[in-house]
């Protein structure tokens, strides 16, 4: 059964075998074009393989949205180390809720666009980090990857093509830093999920010292499809510089929240109305996170004429993040919104470089008391002053998640804070409840 | 120290699925599964764990209190995680909280006199779009309404 009902408006590529009977069994993949790309890739160059992966527009569906193709360039194939693929399954900024559907659905595409990007740049081994939250899933891959092996999809001599990859579930055990891709390479070596300088890059000294591809469950999954259709016919799917779809979650404020696969450049307001169903209880739209809670947060009137994609988002100073689309309505405390978010950051800095340490730590107390009607004119101001000065002066991009809704929130909503000042109860609720995180 | 059958396999497995001379890799996995069944990360599981993958208990004590998911105190046998980040917060996640918290005279990562039930409120868990979520142990629970959680406190106190 599915979490949410399809909306006709989807272009199912990725998700296309969401909802089929037994969809995470190898017998209804190998059915359905299953591994076709890698046999496919398999009889490419490695170099041909990413120049495919470069046509596509590809770009890392984590959040920070590098392009794919460029990222497997860097690794140095004549290296006489080891090569490795890392798989981030470490789905956890607020708001997203996708790369848990990729696996429970449809777990081998994930196996194969692992086995193309191992083809790619000469890998034989790699790790899915998947969150200990997700210990369902867990048993789901494993069960995939058991099912790979026994059918010759994994292991030794894959299908007579001379080509060896061992693949391992890796768990996590409650960390939102561990989605860092350096804090997650630590992790994997069982250690504090506390992020590396770079560089160099995991490309070139990653995963136990060797060269490294790490990307997000929904990059990989996007590669059989590629490989299988074309570059180009991935790429026309988007817009300009960001090819083909994106997992989106819509949450927060909506009569349909859901998981939905759009095309990249899908209008905001379209997303919002038609295919999540309008905003609940008809009230009006206050403000938008496009992608998880580490983005810069829209105003209703700046989702007008938006579209979901890197571009668009960037020209409104925020980012397409991870595809966790929250939505506010009119009755929203934005005061509350800050410090909530604030307080999440403040529980999973690593505590690795005082920037993000006693930046988060103080933005939480001077938000709480802002909240709690004790603030002063001067806090608002302090507020912004001390996000504004993490952003770009932390190790990893922790401190800059942090830094950029807090900034946002009290610059385009302000008058919020104000109504709060001289002791004022919060004026969209009475509840003053304060987490305890 | 001896675990079940199953989790003796799955750490058989675990040290052989990284490097040879990365088993230290192993620990964080084997950390979760050993506390699965003892009940929370006890001494004498740091120090097997630390045996078996070639560290010392101060450099397993070091790591393990890195991870949010690895308890040294017992938690309940049903671990009651409610979610109140944002997305669940819009659906009235921090009220589930409450309600929790009320009904069960207990707060953040407490535990009721018998044992059975302890509360933790918990950073997002992935199920955004299905708010408010809760999380029993490893079972996610979806679109929460209050009655449901009611519901299901009581039947875990009975359980």
């Amino acid at each position: 059964m599915l979490y949410n009902e399809p909306s006709p408006l989807e272009t199912r590529i990725l998700s296309r075998r969401f909802g089929m009977p037994n969809s995470a069994s190898i017998e209804t993949y190998l059915a359905t074009n299953g591994y076709e790309a890698f046999t496919k890739a398999a009889g490419m160059k490695p170099e041909q393989i990413i120049e495919e992966v470069k046509i596509s527009n590809l770009r890392g569906r984590g959040g920070a949205g590098f392009p794919t193709g460029m990222k497997w360039s860097f690794v140095p194939r004549n290296s006489p180390k080891p090569k490795y693929i890392v798989v981030n399954a470490d789905e956890s900024e607020p708001g997203t809720c996708k790369d848990r559907l990729l696996m429970e659905y449809d777990p081998h595409e994930l196996i194969e666009g692992v086995l193309i990007a191992g083809l790619a740049v000469d890998a034989h081994a790699g790790w899915i980090y998947i969150r200990g939250e997700y210990r369902y899933l867990i048993e789901i891959m494993d069960q995939a990857i058991g099912e790979a092996y026994k059918k010759g999809w994994l292991g030794k001599n894959i299908q007579g093509t001379g080509f060896d990859f061992e693949l391992y579930t890796h768990t996590g055990a409650g960390a939102y830093e561990c989605g860092e891709e350096s804090a997650l390479l630590e992790s994997l070596e069982g250690k504090r999920g506390v992020p590396r300088i770079r560089p160099p890059f995991p490309a070139v000294v990653g995963a136990f010292q060797c060269p490294t591809v790490l990307n997000n469950v929904e990059t990989y999954c996007a590669v059989p499809p590629i490989i299988l259709g074309g570059g180009k016919a991935f790429a026309d799917l988007g817009v300009p510089k960001a090819g083909g779809t994106k997992l989106t979650c819509l949450t927060g404020h909506i009569n349909n929240p859901g998981v939905y696969e759009l095309t990249l450049g899908f209008p905001v307001m379209k997303m919002i109305n038609d295919v999540g169903g309008g905003m609940r209880n008809g009230k009006k739209l206050k403000a938008f996170i496009p992608g998880g809670s580490s983005c810069p947060v829209l105003t209703g009137a700046e989702c007008e004429g938006a579209t979901m994609d890197y571009d668009s988002m960037a020209a409104r100073k925020s980012m397409l993040g991870s595809g966790g689309v929250v939505v506010m309505d009119e009755d929203t405390c934005m005061v509350k919104a800050a410090l909530r978010i604030m307080r999440f950051y403040a529980h999973e800095s690593c505590g690795w470089c005082i920037p993000c340490r006693e930046g988060t730590a103080w933005l939480r107390k001077l938000l709480t008391r802002v909240h709690e009607g004790g603030g002063t004119r001067a806090d608002i101001d302090l507020i912004g002053d001390v996000s504004r000065n993490m952003l770009g002066r932390t190790f990893c991009p922790l401190g800059d998640a942090a830094s950029l809704p807090t900034t946002s929130i009290v610059e385009k909503f302000r008058q919020e804070f104000e109504d709060h000042l001289n002791g004022r109860p919060c004026p969209f609720e009475s509840s003053r409840h304060m987490v305890s995180v | 120290m001896t675990f079940s059958p199953e989790t003796e396999a799955r750490f058989a497995k675990l040290l052989q699925s990284y490097p040879p001379g990365r088993q230290r890799s192993a620990m964080i996995p084997m950390l979760l599964y050993g506390q699965d069944e003892v009940g929370h990360v006890s001494d004498e599981l740091i120090e097997e764990v630390a045996r078996r993958v070639g560290v010392t208990p101060l450099q397993v004590n070091e790591v393990l209190t890195y991870y949010s998911m690895l308890h040294k105190k017992p938690m309940g046998k049903y671990h009651v995680q409610i979610c109140t980040n944002i997305s669940c917060l819009l659906w009235d996640g921090d009220k589930l909280w409450e309600q929790a918290c009320q009904k069960l005279g207990v707060g953040h990562k407490e535990v009721t006199a018998d044992g059975r039930i302890s509360l933790e409120e918990v950073e997002c868990i992935g199920a955004c779009s299905w708010a408010p979520a809760i999380q029993v142990n490893y079972e996610f629970h979806h679109f929460v309404t209050p009655e449901q959680l009611d519901r299901l406190l009581e039947g875990l106190r009975k359980q």
